[in-house]
């Protein structure tokens, strides 16, 4: 294991210096994650237009490093996509964590592959996974209009 | 007391912990275990394995034997009265919910009302808010003061005609407070109140007498004191376990069974139902034993010689600020590092060899009177030395130096 890989500095200063904090102006989903172990907590603010582009995407939270700059990064990268792109993104970034697989998007330019896979170093360390998966698992349960809340026990 | 000695008796600190020593500074969740009491379970099962009570075997002779000489040590261990008053669970979480089912039965009706702290571990918050949820009581949290120390005053004010139990941790798992329980039961009983006493911290790193105390119940669990994991001990007196119906059904509970009645075995049996944890109890007798061997009063000089030499170190490092500055402080040290969330802290910190634990620690009541969501805690236990604090110490400052904290 090496520090060095899961803390780099865009982890760091991600996780200093948070994007997009906040509720976003007229959002229409959001959804609460929540992570019982350690009691890190995130809600995702979503604002969709009617063709369901990403017009807008917020969060508010407490957390670790790990869990604010994945929450920070995902706002960043996901804001302006469609549906569809988003989607895809979200699966890259689960499966990369999950069964380290690359990156292959075409739509995401080299500067933000990177950030995506400063947060790779995560499954080296399996109890730190949740913290960097709890804000995407949400993104999807308020893309999905779903009303309950993520727990990281509940999913995988 | 040569604590190298003591320290060699721990066969897991001769294992490396990503490639560096192990400094394991998170015994109040729980403690590692002497060679005599592994070895006591691998014993056990391999010559002398039977289960206990019934059956009349040679085997089964020794084990319920060895199994009763736990019991009477664990009574001389807290000193109860009478060794049936030891009952064993499967932990001190299992004892607490043993009390609050069979007592809450028993005496607490809607609109009644227990006292607890805030304090508290959730194992000695949830079983009672069973009784909140099932039997509408109310429960009433005695209030800390800034330092971490329960407000005596405010809990002497909380107890009303309609108080039915106390229920109150010893020593806090997060803060460190030594709870001054001997004073809170006195008040208690003199308005017939009985009190519960968490002992799950206390039980390994103070001396604990229940008959000098007084307390109704006193729970803990064998795994926290140098013993194996599965066993726990509840103490109660006696008129209590004759009293309170019995908990969990089955065989070896019972006297007579009958299409139409059932009676119950006398205590402890009353409330030991089926097949306990056989081995666990007799090796638990050596966690007594090599308690006993240091004596409690050295170990508590050498826990209270290592956690003030933690603190005055610990309070010397920059943006670190300990959670709480009780009265009376064991070996219980949370901390939070400003700009650095305790899990962050406890991943570096395991990177070289130091475990610790983060999070709130059960304790989310208290968590949220402190206005935190998690700390990180090192906790002392009788194997760490000042050269373990000297590492938990390099470990923040390199946790500092990788968030570049000034």
């Amino acid at each position: 294991m090496d520090l060095k890989q899961l803390y780099q500095d865009i982890i760091l200063e991600h996780g200093k210096s948070p994007r997009n904090l906040g509720k976003c102006e007229g959002y229409n989903y959001d959804a609460k994650g929540y992570n019982p172990l350690c009691g890190d907590k995130v809600h995702v603010f979503l604002k969709l237009d009617n063709k369901k582009k990403v017009k807008g995407l917020t969060f508010e939270g407490e957390g670790c490093a790990i869990s604010l700059a994945s929450a920070s990064i995902m706002t960043e990268l996901v804001k302006g996509k469609s549906f569809k792109e988003t989607k895809e993104i979200m699966a890259a970034f689960l499966n990369m964590i999950k069964n380290n697989s690359e990156i292959q998007i075409n739509f995401l330019d080299d500067d933000q592959k990177t950030k995506l896979m400063s947060l790779s170093g995560v499954k080296q360390f399996p109890m730190r996974v949740k913290c960097a998966t709890l804000s995407w698992h949400t993104l999807v349960s308020a893309m999905e209009g779903k009303k309950r809340e993520i727990n990281t026990e509940a999913t995988d | 007391m040569d604590i190298n000695k003591i320290k060699s008796q721990f066969p897991i600190f001769s294992r490396k912990i990503n490639g560096k020593t192990l400094v394991y500074l998170d015994s109040s969740n729980s403690s590692q275990k002497p060679l005599s009491v592994i070895n006591k379970l691998n014993d056990f099962y391999k010559n002398e394995f039977s289960n206990i009570g019934r059956s009349i075997n040679s085997l089964a002779v020794n084990a319920t034997n060895k199994f009763e000489e736990t019991r009477l040590s664990v009574k001389n261990f807290i000193n109860a009265k009478a060794k049936e008053e030891i009952i064993f669970t499967k932990n001190a979480t299992e004892a607490i919910n043993l009390v609050a089912t069979t007592f809450g039965k028993q005496n607490v009706s809607e609109g009644d009302e227990i006292i607890i702290s805030e304090l508290e571990h959730h194992s000695n918050y949830v079983p009672w808010h069973f009784l909140r949820e099932n039997n509408k009581a109310i429960i009433k949290f005695a209030p800390i003061n800034e330092g971490g120390d329960i407000i005596i005053s405010k809990l002497k004010e909380l107890i009303t005609t309609k108080t039915k139990i106390i229920a109150v941790t010893h020593l806090s798992n997060v803060t460190g407070s030594i709870v001054p329980v001997k004073e809170i039961i006195e008040i208690a009983h003199k308005k017939n109140i009985p009190v519960l006493v968490d002992g799950c911290q206390s039980a390994p790193h103070i001396s604990v007498d229940v008959s000098d105390l007084d307390c109704d119940f006193y729970a803990f669990s064998a795994h926290k004191a140098y013993g194996p994991t599965g066993v726990g001990v509840l103490y109660a007196k006696k008129k209590w376990l004759e009293k309170l119906p019995p908990y969990v059904g089955g065989g070896a509970m019972i006297s007579e069974v009958k299409k139409d009645k059932i009676t119950y075995a006398p205590i402890p049996e009353k409330y030991e139902a089926g097949t306990m944890p056989t081995a666990e109890v007799i090796a638990f007798n050596e966690s007594i034993k090599f308690i006993n061997s240091i004596g409690i009063k050295n170990l508590m000089e050498h826990e209270k010689e290592i956690t003030d030499y933690a603190l005055e170190k610990i309070r010397k490092i920059n943006s670190v600020k300990i959670i709480g500055n009780p009265k009376n402080k064991a070996g219980v040290i949370a901390f939070t590092i400003k700009g650095v969330h305790p899990h962050d802290i406890a991943t570096i910190l395991d990177e070289d060899g130091v475990a610790i634990r983060a999070g709130h620690h059960c304790c989310q009541i208290l968590h949220e009177k402190l206005n935190l969501v998690a700390t990180a805690r090192a906790s002392v236990g009788i194997y760490n030395t000042k050269d373990d604090i000297d590492m938990l110490c390099k470990a923040i400052e390199n946790c500092r130096k990788i968030f570049d904290l000034k």
